[in-house]
């Protein structure tokens, strides 16, 4: 299945990920063939099952509302690209 | 014989008298890592020899045993990576639940493994740091994703090593390395503090010298766990007191779809030659129909990468790791160009296809015809193993259809590495438990391995067949050269 160098780059927006425009060729090649191999899932009767994203039968788990400690913030922020006070620090959001 | 060279189990109950010290052990740990590391590279970096012996260790029943860790979890206070460029400088700010287990057991956390990034891979050749090479032949891999941990083991290099399995990340590695290598039961293990690749399919579980250590290590990280929502209350039963109660009557089912064109002969021929040893212990083989097996792969592969794209989204340049010094055009604001340049220079270029991979088959419009379709195959593979288990008690496969490959041989061609995994997939997305053990050699000499697959929760069923076969081989026993 032939996929867009377009459609590449609009999904590798969605992912927040810079491709180089290399990438973006070997990407469209290689997804290309893979989207082709998994097409083989429309062979597949489906009929009447439901989709299974879990193995296990669980429902949401629940526990009490209690305050117990957690990690320091100094020994999180620590390893943090840039931080400024109790903050992580990022570049500017709003122009 | 120096002490790296023995097994757990040996190292707890020395015969004759004594005991051994987590001293003496690290010293000949330390001194076998310096002779053949420099070949094998199995490690992430180098262990803490120091640290190690300067840990304040619990009086427990492990007894100061070193354990060795996938660079995929957090251990408090070191470098925990994922053999990512992303996650570079990253130092865990918390133990893992299982390395807390062992911790309070008496381990000794020795050091971390090398991988492949992110658990994304079956040849250990995407780590950001270096490949691994396979101790039976260096120019091969050891498989992967969970290589390190695996050829660590091989070599001598550890006692005992954890790894992650998500679609055979264990059990690959564990039979291209010739080692012990259990995939838990999903939810049998808590995966608090596994750095997540796809958490539905993830499991934590022992890669081993033989089969008592695993069954020992398993026994060590086993149980529910607070923290995962998805550990299970089931009780975990003493997996060692089980393993000698022989496989008299135990049916085991031989799935016709395994074994297919495409197999190494020599794999067929050791698989077949372990049934007839089973046989002769008093094994009944049945043959056995897993008719939706072709889709496994295609299943997996739109699954695992849905969950890893979601997953992989928190590596962002904000909280941890590595971010990339920012050049913005003005087209867009700077905290976005941020994102994608970290993301864009700090993943590797199998993640990065996974990642695109992953979020194409969930945009909309292709969710249905991918990802949702998906589910409902892996439903129905799932269904498969259930009926299959009304007539046989565990399963027999092959590990992987081939022994180890070389060094370069699949890195251009993705889909060739994925298939490697055909055996192994089918288990992770119906959440089984399964194990791989040495099964033999290829005539090059490179181990060969066979995979056990269980009920949910049969562990010890699993357990005692590996174990009955191996107490009537020798390749447990069989050391690479190095």
């Amino acid at each position: 299945m032939a996929i867009s160098k377009d459609e590449v780059k609009y999904i590798a927006n969605l992912a927040r990920l810079g491709l180089t425009e290399p990438e973006v060729e070997h990407f469209r090649e290689q997804l290309g063939d893979i989207l082709g191999y998994v097409d083989k899932l429309k062979k597949v009767d489906v009929s009447g099952m439901s989709p299974m994203a879990h193995v296990l039968d669980i429902k949401n788990i629940y526990r009490p509302d209690n305050i117990s400690p957690s990690i320091a913030p100094e020994k999180i922020l620590k390893y943090a690209p840039q931080h400024e006070g109790s903050f992580f620090k990022v570049p500017k959001v709003i122009e | 014989m120096k002490l790296n060279f023995l097994t757990a189990h040996e190292l707890l109950e020395p015969p004759g008298q004594g005991s051994i010290s987590s001293g003496d052990i690290v010293s000949d740990l330390k001194g076998r890592i310096e002779s053949v590391e420099p070949k094998v590279k199995a490690y992430a970096r180098q262990p803490f020899f120091e640290k190690a012996l300067n840990q304040k260790l619990e009086a427990g029943w492990l007894k100061g045993l070193p354990v060795s860790i996938k660079d995929n979890i957090c251990s408090d206070g070191d470098l925990t990576e994922c053999a990512s460029r992303i996650l570079c400088g990253f130092v865990a700010p918390y133990d893992a639940t299982v390395v807390k287990k062992l911790r309070e057991q008496g381990a000794l956390i020795f050091g971390k493994t090398n991988m492949d990034e992110f658990a994304f891979g079956s040849s250990c050749e995407n780590s950001a740091f270096h490949p691994t090479h396979n101790p039976w032949d260096l120019d091969r891999v050891p498989g992967g994703s969970s290589g390190g941990s695996a050829a660590a083991v091989a070599a001598d290099e550890a006692i005992m090593a954890l790894g992650s399995d998500t679609g055979g990340s264990i059990r690959q590695p564990a039979a291209l390395c010739g080692v012990v290598g259990m995939k838990p039961t999903y939810g049998r293990v808590s995966r608090y503090g596994l750095i997540a690749f796809a958490s539905s399919l993830d499991q934590i579980g022992p890669m081993t010298k033989d089969v008592r250590d695993n069954a020992l290590l398993l026994k060590a990280i086993a149980g529910h766990d607070e923290k995962d929502a998805t550990s299970v209350k089931t009780p975990v039963p003493d997996y060692l007191a089980s393993l000698e109660k022989g496989v008299k009557g135990m049916r085991v089912g031989i799935p016709k779809e395994y074994f297919i064109e495409g197999m190494d002969p020599e794999v067929r021929e050791a698989v077949n030659a372990a049934k007839a040893k089973l046989s002769s212990l008093g094994v009944k083989f049945i043959e056995v129909s897993l008719p939706h097996t072709e889709y496994a792969v295609a299943v997996y592969y739109i699954i695992a990468t849905a969950e890893a794209s979601s997953n992989l989204a928190r590596f962002d340049g904000v909280q941890y790791g590595f971010r990339a010094a920012v050049k913005t055009d003005g087209a867009e604001p700077g905290l976005i160009s941020m994102y994608k340049q970290t993301r864009g220079q700090g993943f590797g270029q199998e993640a990065k296809r996974r990642i695109i991979l992953g979020t194409y088959v969930l945009s909309s419009g292709y969710y249905d015809a991918y990802y949702s379709r998906a589910l409902m195959v892996r439903a129905l593979i799932k269904q498969d193993f259930d009926k299959v288990f009304n007539e046989c008690d565990l399963i027999l496969t092959p590990t992987s259809p081939s022994a180890a490959f070389k060094i370069g041989e699949k890195t251009d061609d993705p889909l060739s590495m994925y298939l490697s995994d055909i055996y192994t997939i089918s288990v992770n997305l119906a959440g089984l438990p399964a194990l791989s053990l040495p099964c033999g050699f290829t005539k090059a000499s490179l181990p060969i391995g066979m995979q056990i697959l269980g009920r949910p929760f049969a562990e010890e069923d699993i357990y005692r067949l590996a174990f009955a076969y191996e107490q009537s081989t020798h390749w447990h026993k069989e050391k690479p050269k190095l």
